[in-house]
């Protein structure tokens, strides 16, 4: 596709998100709510044919954001979708894991250090905290010092 | 009683056993064939991403091109390139091509690097040898132009700290000639090398299908036949300007992997000479005022594949976020699809075939049960290269000689 069908094919999820940003021609921002975070996730994968580059976790005051990003390399286009989790208390996710084995690292990851509980990820093991580093503390919250 | 089966697990690490960064695999075999693996990281955890928080955009330079030694130069400038995305800063002409010249040199070093250890780690230790011997003039270059052998501080937000001097130019271009024509030679003697072909072929494939789902990216990916590359997907720097080839393989074994590495050295070589033949004039940096609130991603590709960064600026002196993820963090859990079905021996080679750069990630041994060492890395280091001899004996082959040129 080029990036004219690109834009095109990604409006076929415009119900599901909350807002579509391009500040560049190669560079889109999509957001949703976390709630809708898989099935954008699923399209923009398996459907658009995106290749998967990383997750990164934002602790922004009133909410969570997890971004997830893509590039569809034809036309060296960037698609970022940015799934907010509103719920501070007890902030969660649905993993991709098991969509895209890429992602397991980096989900991991997002929970060592933003305290995100990642659901139904196949191994939500330790990765990047030693093992005796304290249960609770999340070092990229901004409450951390 | 209930006798419960115990399964052998090899664990590779926690010093690699071709780099030495810290790492460990856990790797379950059935005899001698692996069958699954576990990988533990953070021994090298040093927490940049939490520190960038608390630098100024202009700092931050300086500490992540010190992620990795020898992807020094990409880190910082895909960060920076996200930075200037955000302020609309567009550095002067001559500093994207300066920026192409310090990479492309990292690039040839990086790689030349990666044959040296990967000929080491099968017992051929004249690879080894000549291969490192004959990096040393990039690095020399690398030196007389940054300072520094790596890490060279060169990049910032608007350009460039050093110059490349128009009079170093005809230097450069001599040294490139000579480099040229050891690599020529190395690459002959590796690729037309009948015990190689096979030792390598076949060993350690990555398929398509894996290479999708992991995501992988550099020679990882084009081993596979997949045909990304940064430079030519998503320009930057001078790159669009210029006239080179992305290097592709289909089998996605070992042998591909160096056939990768090994022509794109030619390639970098040829992009170096076009940017220092077409090397502008004017400044080498540009001012920079504040970044305004925004967020952007920057990306560029080091030796082994993306290097993706994001920045979220909210007008202040600090980033609010930056991301950094090298490519090391996609290729190296690919390992997973290219080491279950392998011989031991080979375990270590397919691993090495990744480039793996533990520090850019963050970061093997055959343990049994008890987490007792049952083969360390000095032995599965031997059964490789053994596994080479031996089929250097079955093959009647003779020593590989090099000449001296």
């Amino acid at each position: 596709m080029n990036q004219e069908e690109l834009n095109n094919k990604l409006s076929e999820i415009k119900d599901k998100l909350i807002a579509v940003e391009q500040p560049a021609e190669s560079r889109i921002y999509l957001s949703c709510e976390a709630e809708n975070s898989y099935e954008i996730n699923k399209f923009l994968f398996e459907d658009v044919g995106c290749r998967f580059v990383t997750v990164t976790g934002i602790d922004s005051d009133d909410c969570f954001e997890i971004l997830y990003h893509y590039s569809y390399d034809e036309t060296g286009c960037v698609i970022t979708l940015k799934a907010f989790i509103r719920d501070r208390e007890k902030p969660a996710i649905e993993s991709i894991t098991p969509l895209l084995p890429a992602a397991e690292w980096i989900e991991r990851e997002i929970h060592d250090i933003l305290g995100i509980d990642i659901k139904n990820h196949p191994n939500l093991k330790r990765l990047i905290l030693a093992d005796d580093w304290p249960e609770g503390v999340y070092p990229l919250r901004k409450d951390s010092p | 009683m209930k006798k419960t089966v115990k399964k052998p697990v090899l664990a590779v690490g926690p010093f690699h056993p071709l780099q030495e960064e810290m790492e460990f695999f856990q790797l379950t075999i059935d005899g001698e064939i692996v069958t699954d693996i576990d990988v533990r990281l953070s021994y090298n955890h040093r927490g940049i991403e939490k520190i960038s928080e608390s630098l100024q955009f202009d700092q931050i330079p300086f500490l992540i091109s010190r992620i990795c030694g020898i992807c020094s130069a990409t880190h910082p400038l895909a960060y920076v390139q996200a930075v200037e995305d955000i302020a609309g800063i567009k550095p002067p002409e001559r500093a994207l091509y300066v920026r192409t010249i310090i990479n492309e040199l990292e690039r040839i070093h990086s790689h030349l690097l990666w044959v040296g250890l990967a000929g080491h780690f099968i017992g051929y230790d004249t690879v080894f040898m000549w291969a490192w011997k004959y990096r040393e003039p990039v690095l020399d270059l690398l030196e007389e132009i940054t300072g520094n052998r790596n890490n060279y501080g060169n990049v910032k937000v608007g350009g460039c700290r050093e110059d490349v001097p128009n009079e170093l130019v005809p230097k450069i271009l001599k040294e490139l000639d000579n480099i040229e024509k050891k690599t020529e030679m190395l690459t002959k003697a590796v690729l037309d090398d009948p015990v190689l072909h096979a030792r390598l072929k076949g060993v350690g494939v990555l398929t398509r299908e894996a290479a999708v789902d992991y995501a992988v990216t550099g020679p990882t990916a084009r081993g596979s036949g997949i045909g990304i590359d940064v430079r030519r997907d998503d320009p930057y720097a001078a790159y669009g300007d210029l006239d080179w080839n992305v290097i592709t393989q289909t089998e996605g074994d070992v042998f591909a992997k160096a056939v990768v590495r090994l022509l794109e050295t030619f390639e970098s070589i040829k992009i170096v000479r076009q940017a220092l033949n077409r090397l502008p004039d004017g400044p080498v940096t540009t001012e920079v005022k504040e970044i305004p609130p925004g967020e952007a991603v920057g990306r560029a590709e080091a030796p082994r594949g993306e290097t993706f960064h994001y920045v979220r600026s909210d007008g202040g002196n600090r980033p609010v976020r930056h991301k950094a993820r090298a490519p090391s963090y996609v290729n190296v859990p690919s390992f997973r699809a290219s080491c279950i079905g392998q011989h031991i021996a080979d375990v270590t080679i397919t691993l090495a075939a990744v480039d793996p750069c533990y520090s850019c990630t963050e970061r093997l041994a055959v343990v049994d049960q008890h987490k007792n060492v049952i083969h360390d890395y000095d032995t599965l280091l031997r059964l490789s290269r053994e596994k080479t001899a031996r089929i250097s004996k079955e093959m009647g082959a003779p020593e590989l000689k090099m000449e001296d040129l």
